[in-house]
């Protein structure tokens, strides 16, 4: 391609490096020593799947139970760990990991034009890390559940019966993963850049990345203090939360969110990077405001840091304290704002194809608007005092992690997904699903938003009777929701059953990973490549590959 | 349009209630706003610039635009500022107590409201309050976390145990308003629900003197049934002969009892309204004088309606 050059030694090279990383090896020992950050993206790919597939199975099990009020499936306390796991999956388990761990680990050094992360063997130690801490979930689960929400809050969880303990050490262990991860990408894109590529040559998934990784360094710690805190009070009467042992509840609340609220952006900013790199690919155009994007993660992640309190506008904190974060809340919007903006921008005479990934890409931009700017009233102090721990908070961080996360996911998986197999999927039923995950999501999600601003608080087994329709609707999206997750899981598999048969550039992508072959051989590149032009840059590739 | 929106907002109770929902039909109406300009270059940029047969992929090469960029961040940044400044306002106009307001003291605990009045009335599942009073709930929490709210008011706050919130409202509809628990607090979380009553000045002042309207339907002995329960006389004294921290109730009518002072005495009106009143006076021999005093808390009607409830238990 026109952006790179290769030195000339390229036809000199031997066979055995000509093998694509999937063929190179294929016995169980391969795979599971492997160092290779695309085989061990490719692990984690299949890991938060099947938790996605868990932790989605659990979703609609809560539909199903609020179809009626009263008992429809399971009794109260049942209900009340399937919720508790259903979030405790999807936010450690799933979404945590999905982008960085499973795609980044994937795409980021191909698109530094390196030839692996900068510490291979940590990599390997995180994704194991991983493992142990998905299995001592998954025994907490078998010793009886946990019936704490994924929040744990005190006293609550100090004294409740089940496997507390157990699940709050997974999560401990669950986070050493996430820290591996971030260290290791801050490293390799520090050290491990192409030639040529300066910070402002980086692709913007890059810039996303790196920002995800900060916040993984420095907030994760602080969960990880924070429930060793909670298991040290439960298991041997230590009062740091217990009021009856001179402790503070809110304290807890204050040291959980100063993690889960920057751990929102580790959830959204690779989500955004994702967005940066589908729009300006298939839009064939170079992206608006490259700067204006990158710094806006940069911005977000800085102040992600400072916004925590918003999550106890009720919880007794001090009125000034309140109005701190208020404001400081708002400041976070911005970055946000400028983003989708410059997303939008950038399809301006652009020449667009709507393939799969630009289909979610769309569904992104429309979905991730509706949770941001629902996030205005939940930002102003007066209309988050009664919409607080109601449907409308529920609403309204689905539309940003599911909507906006989970989306950009599927976007990713749909745009990577020629490059990690090497095979294409059919694109007619990529686009079905897509319409049905999109019309599903809002059908059981814009009703949660009226079911909230009426009044529903989140959490409820029952409810009263003039809430019924909506949850009904809701509880009716979500089937349409799942059907379309199913005919995902049916033409992503049946792809498998072609031959390897997808080109390098299937989309006419102007970033390093489509340089090399698809899927790329062991070694990422048969020489290193040098960067010629910025990311994104299509006047000298006028013709695309694609059709 | 504006009658939809008000459709999805429970029916505002109170002066603050009606301010917080026109900030409220604010933020919706900008959202929307900026929702539609969003939406439509989404869906008409792609549909307008869509690659078609037979055309090159050659695009324009726009990189930044000054004025564009400096204009989706600074005008956002004021409205984000005009957002914050009406919503403290509000909040802190809706969280301000009034000098005059009524005290009502709420204690929360798995998995129901007990509210105490100024005149030491006690009473559970209904919120008695007078109309156009402000009220000041003071509030604490017997075990773990809730959350007392009152959509009609606008108002919630997290119920803290070992320290005392307040939450104020002034009511100036009368009628009854849903209560929820809004904090995750267990088992019966969704079933920790109170009505607030709101009712003019002189059904009011007879609430205080007679106590619940909901008396006037009810025979003494179903009072007295509504006490044992809500007042926490079965922690103590069981129905079923089984032995508590007090003498069960079952077939104690008309029995001749030794007290611990060595005199002993017959169980009759007297003798059970003496116990509510003075427990200490007469305790059944080998139970500790540990019974509160219900002295204030409960009216004539309540304790004759728990003489008749243990009348019943023969």
């Amino acid at each position: 391609m026109a952006d790179v050059i290769t030195t000339p030694a390229h036809s000199t090279h031997t066979e055995h490096h000509d093998v694509d990383y999937l063929s190179d090896g294929n016995g169980i020992k391969d795979w599971l020593i492997t160092v290779d950050h695309k085989r061990i993206g490719i692990m984690y790919l299949a890991f938060v799947c099947l938790a996605f597939l868990a932790g989605g199975l659990l979703a609609m099990a809560v539909r199903l139970e609020l179809l009626t009020p009263g008992r429809t499936i399971m009794d109260a306390e049942t209900y009340n760990r399937v919720f508790t796991l259903h979030g405790a999956i999807m936010v450690f388990l799933f979404i945590i990991p999905s982008i960085p761990a499973a795609l980044g680990n994937f795409v980021l050094p191909l698109m530094l034009g390196a030839k692996d992360v900068a510490f291979p063997k940590l990599n390997l130690a995180s994704f194991y890390i991983y493992v142990v801490g998905a299995s001592m979930m998954l025994a907490a689960i078998i010793m009886g559940g946990v019936d704490t929400g994924w929040t744990f809050y005190t006293p609550y969880s100090t004294t409740t019966v089940g496997a507390v303990t157990l699940t709050t050490m997974g999560v401990f262990v669950l986070g050493f993963s996430s820290i591996f991860t971030g260290m290791n990408f801050i490293a390799t894109i520090h050290k491990l850049r192409a030639p040529g590529m300066g910070w402002f040559e980086m692709p913007l998934f890059i810039w996303g990345m790196y920002s995800t990784s900060v916040i993984q360094v420095l907030a994760t710690p602080v969960l990880a203090i924070t429930l060793v805190l909670l298991a040290l009070e439960r298991a041997f009467g230590i009062g740091i939360f217990d009021p009856r042992l001179g402790g503070d509840p809110v304290l807890f609340q204050h040291f959980f969110w100063f993690y889960s609220h920057p751990a929102v952006y580790i959830m959204i900013l690779p989500g955004m990077a994702i967005i940066s790199e589908i729009i300006p690919t298939f839009s064939h155009r170079t992206i608006f405001g490259y700067r204006g994007i990158a710094f806006s993660s940069v911005a977000i992640a800085m102040v992600s840091f400072i916004v925590w309190g918003h999550h106890m506008f009720t919880s007794g904190q001090s009125q000034l304290a309140n109005a701190v974060f208020s404001f400081l809340t708002f400041l976070v919007g911005i970055p946000s704002g400028i983003k989708v903006f410059n997303w939008v921008a950038t399809m301006y005479k652009g020449r667009i194809t709507l393939k799969a990934p630009m289909l979610y890409a769309i569904s992104f931009l429309l979905l991730f608007t509706i949770g941001g700017l629902t996030g205005l009233f939940l930002g102003s102090l007066s209309i988050d005092i009664h919409l607080h721990d109601t449907y409308f908070v529920v609403a309204h961080f689905h539309y940003v992690m599911m909507g906006g996360t989970v989306i950009a996911f599927l976007g990713g998986l749909h745009y990577w997904w020629p490059k990690m197999f090497g095979r294409m999927y059919n694109e007619k039923a990529a686009a079905i699903a897509c319409a049905l995950i999109f019309v599903g999501f809002n059908m059981t999600f814009f009703t949660q938003f009226v079911l909230g601003s009426r009044g529903m608080p989140r959490r409820y087994y029952n409810y009263l009777d003039q809430f019924q329709p909506l949850h009904q609707f809701s509880t009716v999206g979500s089937w349409v929701l799942g059907l379309g997750f199913f005919i995902m899981l049916g033409y992503l598999f049946a792809s498998f059953r072609g031959p390897k048969n997808a080109p390098a550039d299937p989309w006419g992508g102007s970033t390093l990973e489509w340089q090399t072959s698809s899927p790329p051989i062991t070694h990422n590149f048969h020489d290193v490549p040098v960067l010629q032009h910025a990311p994104y840059d299509y006047r000298n590739i006028p013709q695309g590959t694609a059709n | 349009m504006n009658e939809i929106l008000r459709a999805t907002l429970p029916l505002a109770g109170s002066e603050h209630a009606k301010d917080i929902d026109t900030f409220y039909f604010f933020v919706f109406y900008l959202s929307l706003f900026f929702f539609v300009i969003i939406a439509w270059f989404t869906v008409y940029f792609p549909l307008k610039y869509r690659l078609k047969p037979g055309e090159t992929r050659k695009s324009a090469h726009i990189t930044d635009h000054f004025f564009l960029e400096m204009l989706w961040t600074v005008v956002p940044s004021l409205l984000s500022f005009v957002l914050f400044i009406w919503g403290f306002n509000t909040y802190v106009a809706a969280f301000t107590v009034p000098n005059d307001a009524m005290d009502i003291h709420v204690k929360g605990r798995k998995w129901n409201w007990e509210f105490e009045y100024p005149d030491g009335m006690k009473g559970g599942g209904k919120l008695y309050v007078p109309l156009n009073k402000p009220i000041r709930l003071i509030m604490d929490s017997e075990d773990v976390l809730h959350a007392f709210y009152i959509p009609a008011m606008r108002v919630k706050q997290d119920v803290v145990p070992g320290r005392f919130v307040y939450l104020t409202f002034t009511p100036n509809v009368a009628g009854e308003f849903q209560i929820f628990c809004a904090e995750y607090c267990g088992k019966d979380h969704s079933g920790m629900l109170a009505t607030l009553v709101v009712m003019d000045d002189s059904q009011y002042q007879k609430f205080l003197a007679e106590g619940p309207p909901e008396y006037k339907q009810m025979n003494p002995i179903e009072i007295g049934q509504n006490i044992y329960k809500s007042r926490g006389c079965q922690s103590c004294h069981s129905l079923d002969g089984s032995r508590g921290e007090g003498p069960s109730f079952k077939g104690i009518w008309g029995k001749t009892e030794q007290f611990n002072d060595g005199t002993s005495g017959v169980v009759d009106e007297n003798y059970v309204k003496q116990s509510v009143l003075e427990p200490q006076a007469k305790v059944v021999k080998g139970f500790e004088p540990i019974m509160p005093t219900f002295q204030g808390s409960l009216r004539p009607i309540e304790i004759d309606g728990l003489i008749a409830y243990i009348k019943s238990m023969k």
